[in-house]
């Protein structure tokens, strides 16, 4: 029984080293995109070889699990889907209740990992929404919507409680992407966006005063040279003095003189605007531009509805975490913790992240051949 | 598409028709055109965004990161001083080195704490905190190891100092509690700011700021005291070594001034009248409910707290017998006895149940109709016929025996409540115990058990489920001075703001609805309480004082309660009871309530009644020059 089980095991394991069901294009632009992010690591981290290793360790870690997920089939996806989204759900009300982490509960103790439920949820929740528009005729009539509204609102709702606006917004938006894709009518598109900025006033009135603070740093940032303001202040100076061409790699003053807070994590962008200037930076955007691209490619190649409102729900989430990050670092955006994904530091998220990607390498290798692996 | 929707969810999603899912798949490739077309929009503004800031303004933020080499530091507001309310201090601030060192100086951070730990004592408590508050600062910030260094210490480190870069001394200021243990369950202390403090402390507010109020006033006010942080800029080089102070400096506010309502006088002596026996007493204003003093016996001394305990002290407070660190103000437990008799009394008249002239025959045992069990009173063979005058100056307990079990458990706690028991009195400071109001919600969820009317007979005593803290007693007593108008304790008096020349009094609450229905009720339990130390329990207490005192005596036996037998858990008869004593003068226009409470004692007329008269004592000559003269009407009239 377990020898059967280890043999298998091994069968597949050799079958996915000589038959790998990647995307060569996507992974390409991974990798690359992932080999920028060391190396501004490198610099950011003041040359600490430390930081590199464990970030590269947990690339490794994403990479396989990428690897391990390509080989699901969709079809096997489609039908854990609920299940998934329902664990997800009640992991999270379990954080609420009980969570652990200083001053937002957002982690989960296992006493092995500690994690946060939360970054479940950017894969369960348009795997969900798919899920459920896959089963309903299309476009979404209103009824569909108000389902697939609560199906939303219901995790984010939790996530922002924790509190964790960012990643609430991140969740909510995976989830209204699929919604997009599924062919909304663009006069109820319109109209829901409508209803959304009215009720933007109500919504500040829920937020936190460090959440409020945090808008309003954004209006006049030089008010509070100590506190959030500093972060945009110096996270600007560092971007406008790259200027053209960059600094040179390990050249940012900003960074290596600690005037820029979380100059690894959420502010890395800064560093590498400041060190690789617009050209640089317009480089990036369009490697960026390149992997959504290609992922939205594959999406429309997928061979049912779940998939492809999946791969490109996951596609077009990427984006938003490309632009919340920018925007933030140059001052258009309210600080919220979005990294600048595989290049912040950080393992929950890139690992969540190349998940996400091993969902769509999976899309893309069962495109025509549906059900087989 | 009507047809569609009807079916079952998971076959519809297994086969859809042909038709359908191509036009699915040619909707949704319109749909990600459309999305991609968005996201490349988006894009675009962002990387205009960027040329913005990167080529329009480049030359401008490229100056500004040059200029670059300015650091901001905080500068740390004096926390404001604490004093009582003529002025006395309380609380202050003293100047006191430290030992800081600078990560980014010392090189090998580790390193250099292991060799300092060679040359001075550096405990793990300290390394710990170091290590936490390490990863909140700049490498270049200095970060404090230890505080308040001996000067024989800063002599032995300034030997050694050439090897030791990025290490130094530093002059700060640190709290100091002029008066120790006196304050120490009232003022509080400060400590240092640890790990669980750190989530709920503005970070911006409190960088430069080393302590945090853990308890006491220092907690309750921690926002008044702290002030506002300052900041100033410090030039450094390449390297950034500080190289000038600028002069766009923005100063600190300092945190404001806190004046009391207790007079640290009346404080020193009541706490030396306990002479060390475990107890506690509080004395309120009725008029206004200003805590005058409040003592909690025996205490510690609050400063060593202040610079971290040394875990041999700590250990030492935690496990002695009288819990110094026992808060028994707000948290002590106490069995109220007969001086629960006055409200039990009050309530039989208010609920209607007794008219003031009613009398009941005390035989020395009573029963509940249809039961065998006897319940007792203090004198064998009874008091015989009391009204409630009587039986409040003489302590018999048949007569709240019999009111108590007319007017039931539900009624009775119903109307206790009013006077505050088995709630927190809301005191201004923090950590305040409910104490127990008997009653059947109260035993069904603790016990989950029914209610028995025996229970109603013993809570009418006092006894039985009942306890409560010597402040919620002194409030209900205070209530009770006040003709029933209840008014919150509370500490804080004066506030003097930064620039203010005087501190400015703060206005006091709007006063709450009288409790008390009628006044000839009040006037009834009254005169019982008047005479109880003319010519009842506590007859000495009153001897020679020129105003009417009105009290009340409570021995409550130190019972602990199994199943259905008592247990007298100490047979030494100096030990035997918890004794109390509650008291208000002058009688019919209070301006001083107190409450005296011992763990151990013989009786509350004997034990807690003399602490309390020496409270009056010393409160007096205060109280009648605040009046302007010596003979008043009220005295007169005795």
């Amino acid at each position: 029984m377990i020898d059967e089980a280890i043999a298998q095991l091994r069968y597949r394991v050799s079958a996915a080293w000589r038959k790998p069901r990647l995307d060569m294009p996507l992974l390409g632009g991974l990798l690359l995109l992932m080999g920028i992010g060391l190396g501004t690591l490198y610099s950011a981290s003041d040359l600490d070889r430390g930081q590199v290793i464990s970030q590269a360790l947990r690339f490794v870690l994403g990479l396989t699990l990428m690897a391990a997920i390509s080989r699901i089939p969709p079809t096997s996806l489609r039908n854990w889907t609920p299940w998934l989204y329902a664990a997800s759900v009640v992991l999270l009300v379990i954080v609420v209740i009980h969570g652990e982490g200083r001053g937002a509960n957002r982690w989960l103790d296992l006493k092995v990992v500690r994690f946060q439920p939360s970054e479940l949820l950017k894969l369960t929740m348009p795997m969900m929404i798919a899920w459920y528009l896959n089963g309903r005729p299309l476009p979404p009539s209103w009824a569909t919507l108000g389902i697939a509204g609560a199906l939303i609102a219901i995790p984010a709702g939790l996530i922002a409680k924790q509190p964790d606006l960012g990643t609430a917004l991140l969740v909510a938006g995976s989830g209204a992407f699929g919604i997009f894709l599924s062919g909304l009518a663009w006069w109820r598109i319109g109209l829901l966006l409508a209803a959304f900025a009215g009720a933007v006033p109500v919504g500040w009135h829920f937020l936190h005063d460090y959440q409020k603070n945090r808008v309003l740093t954004l209006l006049n940032p030089e008010a509070d040279p100590l506190g959030n303001g500093w972060h945009i202040i110096q996270s600007k100076i560092a971007v406008g003095s790259g200027g053209l061409w960059g600094k040179g790699w390990h050249h940012g003053t900003q960074s290596r003189l600690e005037f820029l807070p979380e100059h690894t994590t959420d502010f890395i962008f800064s560093v590498f605007a400041e060190e690789w200037g617009l050209v640089g930076v317009l480089l990036l955007l369009a490697l960026y531009v390149f992997i959504i691209a290609r992922c939205l490619w594959i999406a429309a190649n997928a061979k049912d509805t779940y998939s492809r409102l999946l791969a490109g729900a996951i596609s077009m989430s990427l984006f938003v975490y490309v632009m919340v990050n920018g925007g933030m670092i140059t001052g258009m955006l309210p600080v919220v913790g979005v990294p600048l994904p595989l290049v912040s530091y950080g393992g929950t998220s890139a690992v969540s992240l190349l998940a996400g990607f091993g969902v769509l390498m999976s899309i893309h290798a069962h495109r025509r051949n549906p059900g087989a692996g | 598409m009507k047809r569609l929707r009807s079916r079952p969810l998971k076959r519809s999603a297994r086969y859809k028709p042909i038709g359908e899912a191509r036009f699915e798949a040619a909707l949704f490739g319109r749909r990600a055109l459309a999305g991609f077309v968005i996201i490349v929009l988006c894009l675009i503004v962002l990387g205009v965004r960027f040329s913005f800031l990167q080529v329009r303004q480049h030359e401008e933020l490229a100056a500004r990161s040059d200029a670059n080499r300015v650091l901001t530091r905080p500068l740390a507001p004096a926390r404001g001083l604490i004093y009582d309310r003529n002025g006395v201090l309380l609380a202050e601030n003293v100047a006191a080195f430290r030992l800081e060192v600078t990560p980014e100086q010392a090189g090998d951070v580790q390193a250099t704490v292991t060799r300092l730990a060679d040359v001075l004592p550096v405990s793990d408590d300290d390394i710990t905190r170091f290590n936490a508050l390490r990863k909140r600062k700049r490498s270049y910030e200095g970060i404090p190891l230890r505080l308040k260094l001996s000067e024989e210490e800063i002599a032995k480190f300034s030997i050694n100092r050439w090897a030791f870069p990025g290490v130094e001394v530093v002059p700060y200021l640190t709290r100091s509690y002029p008066l120790g243990e006196e304050f120490a369950h009232t003022v509080g202390y400060v400590g240092r700011i640890d790990e669980s403090d750190l989530g709920n402390l503005d970070a911006g507010e409190y960088a430069g700021t080393t302590h945090v109020g853990k308890t006491g006033i220092e907690r309750s006010y921690e926002a008044r005291l702290h002030g506002h942080v300052g900041y100033e800029k410090i030039e450094v080089n390449a390297d950034h070594r500080p190289l000038r102070v600028l002069p766009d400096r923005v100063a600190p506010v300092p945190g404001d001034n806190l004046y009391l309502s207790i007079d640290s006088h009346l404080q020193e002596v009541t706490e030396a009248a306990f002479q060390g026996r475990s107890g506690a007493a509080v004395v309120l204003d009725p008029r206004n409910g200003e805590v005058l003093a409040m003592v909690s016996v025996p205490s510690f001394d609050p400063n060593l707290f202040v610079n971290g305990i040394s875990s041999a002290d700590y250990k030492a407070l935690l496990d002695a017998d009288n819990k110094p660190l026992l808060n028994r103000l707000l948290r002590g437990t106490y069995t109220p006895g007969s001086t629960m008799k006055p409200f039990v009394g009050l309530a039989g008249l208010e609920l209607g149940l007794r008219k003031p002239e009613d009398t009941v025959l005390s035989t020395g045992e009573f029963f509940i109709p249809g039961q065998s069990r006897a319940y007792r009173d203090d004198v064998r063979g009874g008091f015989g016929r009391v009204n409630l005058t009587e039986a409040i100056a003489k302590s018999v307990n048949t007569y709240f025996y019999s009111v108590s079990l007319d007017m039931g458990i539900d009624r009775f706690s119903g109307y206790l409540s009013r006077f505050g028991f088995g709630q927190p009195t809301g005191i201004d400071l923090l950590g305040e115990g409910s104490g127990v109001l008997p009653s059947r919600e109260w035993k069904r969820a603790r016990f989950n058990k029914p209610w028995f009317p025996g229970e109603t007979v013993i809570a009418g005593i006092g006894q039985g489920y009942w306890v409560v803290t010597p402040l919620q007693l002194a409030n209900a007593v205070s209530t009770f001075a006040a003709h029933g108008v209840p008014r919150t304790p509370h500490l804080l008096r004066a506030v003097q703001a930064d620039g203010d020349e005087r501190p400015q009094v703060l206005p006091l609450a709007p006063d709450q609805a009288n409790i008390i229905d009628k006044p000839s009720n009040w006037l009834a339990v009254q005169r019982g309480m008047i005479a109880v130390v003319d010519a009842g329990t506590a007859r000495t207490m009153g001897e020679g004082f020129p105003y009417t005192i009105a009290g009340k005596t409570g021995t409550a036996e130190r019972y602990s309660r199994t199943d259905d037998t008592w247990t007298s858990i100490s047979a030494s008869p100096i030990e035997r009871h918890q004794v109390l004593f509650e008291c208000f003068t002058p009688a019919d226009d209070a301006r001083i309530a107190v409450v005296v409470a011992l763990e151990a004692g013989r009786s509350g007329a004997t034990d807690a009644a003399p602490i309390a008269r020496k409270v009056l004592d010393t409160w007096l000559p205060g109280d009648q020059q605040r009046i302007g003269t010596v003979a008043s009407a009220d005295g007169a009239a005795r």
